[in-house]
């Protein structure tokens, strides 16, 4: 998408970017609702779904006021179609096992909290306030995400190799997070958005360390690599996803729920 | 023959029970009071961990963001019921291993309401408004009920029971102020909601076989006639505010009694349900085993991890 035109139109790309990610995690998270390993963590996930379907209000809300066309956040959420969504790869990919969400929430989680503690100095004063309020909750999702990386990659042998599976089969999308557009980079030059190679520098060290003492071996810096978030160039799986969420308000348009 | 020792604390329990005071977990209790307790909170701490399934069905396919964030915190708060209740069963003394052994061998029942499909996002709205303001009539009652550690999570459980109430509620009158298509799917999912909303005080009294040593032992505060009825007088009214109506021809305020006649409910179908013949038992337990299956490489790993890291814990 061309972004050259107007500087807001680069501040709704972002939005969108980040709101995106976290509706799409949210999502994704909530798909467990009910079928968790313990009943402990069908609350925790629950609650992490929670904290990020509020992120994405907040951003679409904002991302909605930026572009002043008269669309709400749920318009954003449930009228645009794959091609429109901007959420990273990573927040895409379908649950699989336990190991699976939990190394997706570490690498996510892990970028929003360098990214949100970057944005928490952001010149726009609305995505600073938002970066301060959800550094919170990310803290934790990457805490608890990280301690069960950890259990499961020092836990039995089968934990250990379905561990070890899952972070070789995500890797791929990890590069994805941290692609820079000239949305990233105007953003940047304003003030607004942080440089994302400081962000990823910060985000492998994290992930180096917690993949380490779980004795998980790093995947090789040669590995391939998947891209297209920033274009809205997608994985295969999103168009179901949004099938499902989106589909009352396509059925009923102009409803109210 | 009773020991003379038994028969005199029993005695004692009784006057306790009946001077109106709290049995708490290290007091002396019959064994048959204690299994009964486990029994009740077991259950209704399945139910609470089941009842995440129909709800469940419904958070992606929500239909705004608030309302997404609302029902997940809705069917957030019902797990934490669960593991409160399971908590206050282990202070009589049993286990929750044991617990949800029993609930997945099949043994140990749940609320039969669960075994409804959700069909439409109105469900929601029905549950919410009725599952829920049914459990809030049971659970209110059970609130001022003889066993400390119950009654107390019950009034925590309560104030949280109250906004699914709402939120449910909201549901259906958003609905109905919506266009021909939204009126008809909340009168249909009322429709369907209602009569199993009504079996969830259990059988008429008179077939009801805990009853009488429940209500003795103020484990039980109301029949369960007498709670479906405050339930039916509640409910009528906020249903006649929205427009919506109930599938009960009988359906009608008596003058002379105070309160709603209503017509009779199948209990054909509530035992059938309660007996694993309803149309998502199948679909439940299943759901609840697998989990329980698919869960198990996890906390294993978990206990080896811990096992591994004494100092850690
Ligand atoms: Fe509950
Ligand atoms: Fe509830």
């Amino acid at each position: 998408m061309s972004s050259k035109n107007k500087p807001g139109n680069d501040l709704f790309l972002y939005l969108l970017r980040l709101g995106d990610t976290s509706l799409v995690l949210s999502h994704r998270l909530a798909e467990w609702c009910g079928h968790g390993p313990i009943l402990e963590e069908d609350i925790a996930m629950t609650n992490i779904s929670l904290d990020l379907i509020g992120q994405a209000r907040i951003l679409l809300g904002y991302a909605s006021r930026v572009e002043g066309k008269g669309r709400s956040e749920d318009d954003l959420a449930y009228l645009r179609e794959e091609r429109a969504f901007y959420n990273v790869l990573l927040a895409e990919q379908p649950n699989g096992d336990f190991a699976c969400t939990m190394v997706r929430q570490l690498f996510i989680s892990s970028y929003q909290f360098f990214l949100f503690e970057a944005l928490q100095k952001s010149a726009d004063e609305t995505i600073a306030a938002f970066a301060a309020k959800s550094l919170k909750e990310v803290t934790y999702h990457l805490r608890h995400s990280s301690e069960w990386v950890l259990r499961l990659g020092d836990g039995t042998a089968e934990s250990r190799e379905k561990t070890v599976q899952a972070v070789n089969e995500l890797w791929m999308y990890t590069r994805d997070l941290f692609d820079m557009d000239s949305v990233d980079r105007n953003l940047l030059t304003a003030g607004i958005a942080p440089d994302m190679n400081l962000v990823k520098e910060k985000w492998e060290q994290k992930i180096t360390g917690v993949l380490k003492e779980s004795t998980i071996p790093v995947p090789p810096s040669d590995a391939w690599m998947a891209s297209g978030s920033r274009e809205g160039k997608h994985t295969e799986h999103l168009g179901y996803l949004l099938a499902e969420m989106q589909i009352l308000p396509r059925t009923y348009p102009g409803a109210s729920w | 023959m009773k020991n003379t020792d038994t028969a005199g604390l029993e005695k004692e329990f009784q006057d306790r029970i009946d001077r109106g005071e709290i049995i708490e977990p290290k007091d002396w209790m019959p064994e048959r009071y204690r299994k009964q307790l486990i029994r009740m909170m077991s259950q209704h701490a399945h139910s609470e961990v089941v009842g995440m399934l129909p709800e469940g069905n419904w958070i992606t396919r929500a239909p705004s963001l608030r309302r997404k964030a609302v029902l997940l915190a809705k069917v957030q708060d019902e797990a934490g019921h669960g593991l409160y209740i399971y908590s206050a069963a282990e202070t009589l003394g049993a286990d929750r291993k044991d617990l949800l052994a029993e609930f997945l061998s099949g043994r140990a029942k749940y609320s039969s309401i669960f075994n409804y499909p959700t069909l439409t996002w109105a469900d929601m709205g029905a549950i919410g408004w009725l599952v829920d303001g049914a459990a809030i009539i049971n659970q209110t009652a059970l609130a001022k009920c003889s066993y400390g550690p119950y009654a107390r999570a019950m009034i925590r459980i309560c104030k949280e029971e109250n906004f699914h109430h709402k939120q449910g509620y909201e549901i259906l009158s958003t609905l109905m102020k919506g266009s021909l298509p939204q009126r008809a799917m909340a009168q249909d999912a009322v429709n369907r909601w209602w009569w199993p909303s009504l079996m969830m005080f259990g059988p008429q009294d008179a077939n009801s076989p805990n009853s009488e040593e429940l209500l003795r032992w103020k484990v039980k505060k109301y029949s369960n006639d007498e709670l479906r009825q405050r339930f039916i007088d509640r409910t009528v009214p906020q249903a006649e505010h929205i427009g919506l109506s109930f599938p009960d021809p009988l359906l009608k305020w008596n003058e002379k009694r105070r309160h709603y006649d209503f017509g009779k409910i199948n209990w054909e179908e509530f035992f059938n349900v309660i007996n694993g013949r309803g149309p998502c038992n199948r679909e439940r337990m299943k759901a609840r085993k697998k989990a329980d299956e698919d869960g198990l490489w996890v906390r294993l790993a978990a206990e080896a991890y811990a096992a591994k890291h004494p100092n850690l814990n």
